[in-house]
């Protein structure tokens, strides 16, 4: 905390996650000013679950990317994990509610399997994660090129409410999302896993030599990322109500979610970085989306206020990392505390 | 900058000192080695499935057609090596494609001053990505990623999408044309010439400072650092190498392909791909360029012969994702191998510093300076 | 410290809850019924993943030759005699605000279409019939274009829907959502699985023209030639049916096809040709869009062989490619104008007219005999424009179209 305090500068003396939530802010004000400016409320119930619709499926995968990037990997199957599942699901219920836990089972259980896959093939293999999972997302693509000529299956009534249901203006999805939000933090704070993730992304060869085993938090973090994308595409199933071999390659969800983690001021080297945030940096893209689109900007100018808002923001947080970290080549005693305060925030 | 000389310059006299035919021997068992005998073997492999493929008019017109993917490889590389990420590679080719069919046209006086203005523009994207790289210490994977969406999305919406049409075709004869009437090969694409000229600069570049400070910047920034190199403006002309390529890869593609914005879609992957199955390291410090883009021309060859075999044509994916993890895999092991292997000091020289690096598995971040 | 992430997190949570007793809302249009309606509206939904369907075949066999109603000096507002919708519920006066939920403009032909919608909607904003089209654009991703639909009903405040969907099955319940607002809905392109829409806006369809490329090249092609099919991609309805219908006369013909996915990708394209060259003689090429067909032609002309027959699409590029050959070639249409019709379908409704329940268009190939008539009403367009886009008496004509202003 001291150290923090020492250095100068405004952004210095905030933590990565609440910057974040400070740009959530700033962007929740403009948004509302200028779709006020359209004749429109921000704040009206349709518009809130608009938005929050939008964070649900990129937040299940930004979870689960967050956990990866935190061990020092990164997920680029994902997008084709969301729409194997969906395919699995849909297939396996085919519009009977009986066939609803058999499907997800299944679905979650294919999603687990080439999760373990990735882990292994980035911790026993030593492939860096980005190829490791750059070549399963290709290997499932390819699989569902050839094997899926558009939609299939059907998912049942109740299997569709999930997607369909809101609390007020809270989509269920959101509430699921949350969940699997609050797991995630209780498995990076409160458990040995947890902590070794931080400790194997913080410096892999200390966190070997600390007598961890290093290729337990890896695999487990590809596991969980993996069932995320798989709850992910769980939910595309039922939001559609079909399985689609496309609907993950459709939403961008490897880079995007890759995006919205170090938005969330995860660093993505790895062991440094919260859920909290990647949540944060998720309602950012959603917002961003939600505004843009009630302004009707260009399809093509989206992309580029998505681009420009990455870069920057994270420029922010870059800076501020820069001034925290100085003192630790000055005094080593306070760079301990700092950290965990950074870990916990 | 010379005064990073030294210890690379020694790593590389004891190389030397082995004999010509132990080097080579003892450099195709090295990942970036390894990926030459691929290319060998998928070319046998498909001049069996289809023997026509053998003659030298055919390979000729294979490695012109592979020169923009090489060439990206090549440009790719300079940032991997590098640790860092290029993204935005394939939205450069497209906007560079597009820059080419939208201003050009068909007056032929155009030509040249286009020419340049595109290579400006590459050099000033590449600029831009190394500065918010290296001086804002945004990670590149997100500056380049933002590059990419950003550039697109700004091409797209300055031409509405459509392109208004192929440039004139004393243009397009860069990517298209080639020297007439040559012994045994019948016509050399002039994109074979410029590999050769990219691939041949390139290997100058790298034996010279620049090229070792470049790969002690990827191993181990801070200890580059401490050496007095300027590491950020380094790091910062490997961008704009990378983009250079991807502009040069346009400029053949206008000709070779023709224009549409779809042109260049997926070239970063393509090419981050072709280096790896080159045997360069992401996260830096390791791995060769000419062997990055004889992984280009072995990802090609995989894809030909997968064509030639009657492969379907959805499988081709799976196949190139099976390859790379096992590629990969491959190199790690012999890495690793290496690096524990102390019985032959002269072997490890080359990688002497890489034995002392601490994340064999990384490199999403840049090479750890400021973090 | 430690707990602070778990506490903001527990913070969220008891802040939904508290929402939560506000309210328990489900959309109530997801109903079980519309789950059985969806069904029944096709059987084959579950089972999907095969693409020809004889009796959908059969249908636009005979709608190639169908009599169109109205003139034919304005296509985009022609259609085959059949099930009329009455409107008479909807004729009201004054500009109504439309509401469009777009699939993407991510490809030259709906580019294309989305400029000579906006200059449509110009006409009828100057005429007083359309306030406004709030238009969402969905950029390829089902689940947006469903979150799009919802937000049209729940916010938009919209007199009538426009909706092109992104996929079939998926859109399905969102237009069903949509419909169920009791306002006017028209869908147009790809079409969705149940007739719920005031009017469903298509060209004949892909079998129709899978039928006519098929049928030109094999007339002009002996048993056992060599016909190379370049696709866009797997998965999307109106690209599928093309080539089933293709495939199918090709196996028929005793012709040897083989098809390969693209991406559009004129790159693409020329590798695939040059390796089908360097293993023996193409006589044939089939495309299921035009875009990089002059990639394709370019391969021959590289390779030293004879130019192929060929069928394309009435993109420019091609057109003009196909004048500089002089190839034996046809252009299959898949008619562009159809996206003028939706906004004077709009209208219409609005008027208390009757509109076609299926507003089938017309959609005929261009011929060797009428390529400089094309070829010279759309002189000064870019290479990616199409020939049948039907704009040429809109206000903004040629500029816009030529500058690809869109908004």
């Amino acid at each position: 905390m001291n150290s923090t305090r020492k250095a100068g500068g405004f952004f210095a003396r905030l933590s990565s996650t609440r910057i974040v939530y400070l740009v959530a802010l700033l962007t929740l004000i403009v948004g509302a000013v200028l779709v006020a400016t359209t004749g429109r409320n921000f704040f009206s119930p349709g518009n809130i679950s608009s938005i929050l619709t939008g964070t649900s499926v990129l937040g299940f995968i930004a979870i689960g990317q967050t956990l990866v990037i935190l061990v020092g990997s990164l997920d680029l199957s994902v997008p084709y994990v969301a729409s194997l599942t969906s395919l699995i699901a849909a297939g396996v219920m085919a519009n009977s509610s009986a066939n609803i836990l058999p499907g997800v089972l299944l679905a979650l259980g294919a999603a687990a399997v080439i999760g373990l896959a990735n882990g292994l093939i980035v911790a026993g293999l030593k492939v860096h994660g980005f190829i490791a999972t750059l070549g399963m997302g290709l290997i499932i693509s390819g699989y569902l090129a050839t094997n899926f000529k558009g939609s299939f299956g059907q998912a049942p009534f109740a299997f569709r409410l999930v997607g369909a249901t809101g609390l007020g203006p809270v989509p269920i999805s959101t509430l699921i999302m949350l969940g699997c939000a609050v797991l995630a933090m209780l498995l990076l704070h409160r458990t040995r896993t947890g902590h070794h993730i931080y400790a194997v992304g913080g410096d892999l060869n200390v966190a070997r030599m600390s007598g961890i085993r290093v290729q337990t938090p890896i695999i487990t973090a590809h596991v969980l990322c993996s069932l995320l994308a798989g709850m992910a595409g769980l939910l595309l199933a039922s939001r559609l109500g079909v399985g689609s071999p496309t609907v993950g390659s459709q939403g961008g969800y490897d880079l995007l979610s890759i995006a919205a983690v170090v938005l969330g001021g995860t660093l993505l080297s790895g062991g440094k970085g919260t859920i909290t945030g990647t949540l944060g940096g998720v309602l950012i893209f959603a917002m961003l989306d939600n505004i843009m689109s009630v302004m009707q900007v260009n399809p093509f100018l989206k992309d580029v206020v998505r681009g420009v808002v990455i870069v920057v923001a994270v420029a922010v947080y870059a800076r501020r990392s820069i001034v925290k970290r100085q003192p630790r080549f000055g005094h080593g005693q306070p760079e301990e505390p700092a950290r965990k305060q950074e870990v916990a925030a | 900058m010379s005064r990073t000389m030294p210890p690379a310059g020694a790593a590389v006299l004891e190389q030397n000192r082995a004999g010509a035919g132990e080097r080579f021997l003892r450099g195709l068992a090295t990942p970036g080695g390894a990926v030459f005998l691929l290319l060998v073997a998928l070319l046998a492999a498909i001049i069996v499935a289809n023997p026509s493929f053998g003659e030298p008019e055919s390979l000729i017109r294979f490695i012109g057609r592979t020169a923009p993917i090489a060439i990206a490889a090549i440009g790719q590389y300079f940032v991997i090596v590098a640790g860092e990420f290029d993204l935005s590679m394939g939205s450069v080719v497209t906007m560079q494609v597009i820059v080419a069919g939208n201003l050009i046209g068909d007056d032929d006086a155009k030509v040249l001053p286009v020419l340049l203005l595109m290579l400006v523009l590459g050099a000033l994207i590449g600029l831009i990505n190394g500065l918010v790289t290296t001086l804002l210490k945004v990670p590149s994977f997100i500056v380049t990623l933002g590059m990419m969406l950003a550039l697109f999305g700004l091409v797209m919406f300055w031409t509405g999408g459509a392109a208004q049409g192929n440039p004139a075709d004393s243009f397009r004869q860069i990517g298209r044309g080639g020297i007439q009437d040559v012994p045994v090969f019948g016509v050399i694409p002039y994109p074979v010439i410029i590999l050769a000229v990219a691939a041949a600069l390139g290997f100058w570049l790298m034996r010279r400072p620049y090229g070792r400070t470049l790969i002690a910047a990827g191993d181990n920034s801070a200890a580059a650092a401490l050496t007095g190199a300027r590491v950020w403006w380094v790091r910062t002309r490997a961008f704009m190498l990378s983009s250079l390529a991807a502009t040069v890869s346009g400029i053949l593609l206008v000709g070779y392909a023709g224009v549409h914005p779809s042109v260049g879609r997926g070239y970063e992957f393509t090419a981050i791909t072709a280096v790896v199955l080159g045997g360069v390291v992401l996260g830096g410090g390791r791995g060769w360029l000419l062997s990055a883009a004889a992984g280009a021309f072995a990802l090609e060859s995989l894809f030909t012969l997968l064509n030639f075999l009657g492969v379907e044509s959805t499988w081709r994916d799976t196949v190139q994702g099976v390859i790379i993890i096992v590629a990969v895999a491959a190199a790690a092991r012999s890495w690793q191998r290496r690096r524990r292997g102390s019985a032959l000091p002269a072997r490890a020289e080359q990688h002497r510093i890489t034995a002392t690096s601490a994340k064999p598995a990384e490199g999403t971040e840049q090479g750890g300076n400021g973090y | 410290m430690r707990t602070k992430g778990i506490r903001t997190a527990v913070t969220l949570a008891a802040a939904s809850s508290l929402l939560a007793l506000t309210a328990c809302t489900t959309d109530p249009s997801v109903t079980e019924d519309t789950g059985t309606a969806s069904e029944g509206a096709s059987p084959g939904a579950t089972e999907q993943t095969e693409w020809f369907d004889q009796a959908l075949y059969d249908e636009q066999n005979e709608q190639r030759t169908a009599t169109f109603e109205g003139s034919p000096d304005e296509p985009w507002l022609q259609y085959i005699a059949g099930d009329m919708t009455d409107t008479s519920k909807f004729a009201s006066e004054g500009g109504h605000k439309v509401c469009f939920a777009n699939a993407s403009i991510s490809n030259p032909w709906r580019q294309t279409g989305w400029i000579t919608m906006n200059e449509q909607l110009k006409v009828l904003q100057d005429e007083g019939v359309v306030s406004e089209m709030e238009t969402r654009d969905a950029k390829d991703n089902d689940n947006t274009q469903i979150a799009d639909i919802d937000y049209f009903i729940n916010e938009g405040n919209c007199d009538a829907f426009i909706i092109s969907p992104n996929s079939t099955a998926a859109l399905t319940p969102a237009v069903e959502r949509a419909c169920e607002t009791g306002k006017p809905v028209v869908v147009f392109d790809r079409g969705v699985e149940t007739d719920c829409a005031t009017t469903f806006i298509h060209p004949i369809g892909g079998f129709a023209w899978g039928i006519d490329s098929a049928n030109f090249l094999t007339e002009r092609l002996q048993e056992g030639d060599k016909v190379v099919a370049l696709r866009i991609l797997p998965g999307v309805d109106v690209l599928e049916q093309r080539w089933a219908a293709a495939e199918k006369i090709f196996a028929e013909k005793g012709i040897e096809a083989t098809d390969y996915f693209t991406n559009a990708d004129p790159t693409e394209i020329k590798k695939i040709i040059s390796d089908e060259l360097a293993t023996g003689d193409v006589q044939g090429v089939w495309m299921d869009a035009g875009d990089g067909a002059v990639a394709a032609i370019e391969a021959f002309e590289d390779a030293g062989k004879d130019l192929p027959v060929m069928t394309g699409e009435d993109e420019l590029s091609f057109l003009r490619k196909w004048k500089e050959t002089g190839i034996d070639a046809l252009a299959p249409v898949y008619s562009n104008f159809q996206w003028r019709t939706p906004l004077l379908a709009v209208q219409k409704i609005f008027a208390g007219e009757e509109v076609p329940a299926e507003w089938v268009l017309p959609q005929q190939p261009i011929p060797a005999e009428e390529l400089d008539d094309w070829l010279e009403r759309n002189d000064g367009m870019p290479d990616g424009h199409y020939a049948k886009f039907g704009g040429e008496d809109l206000p903004g004509y040629p500029d816009v179209w030529q500058q690809r202003q869109m908004p």
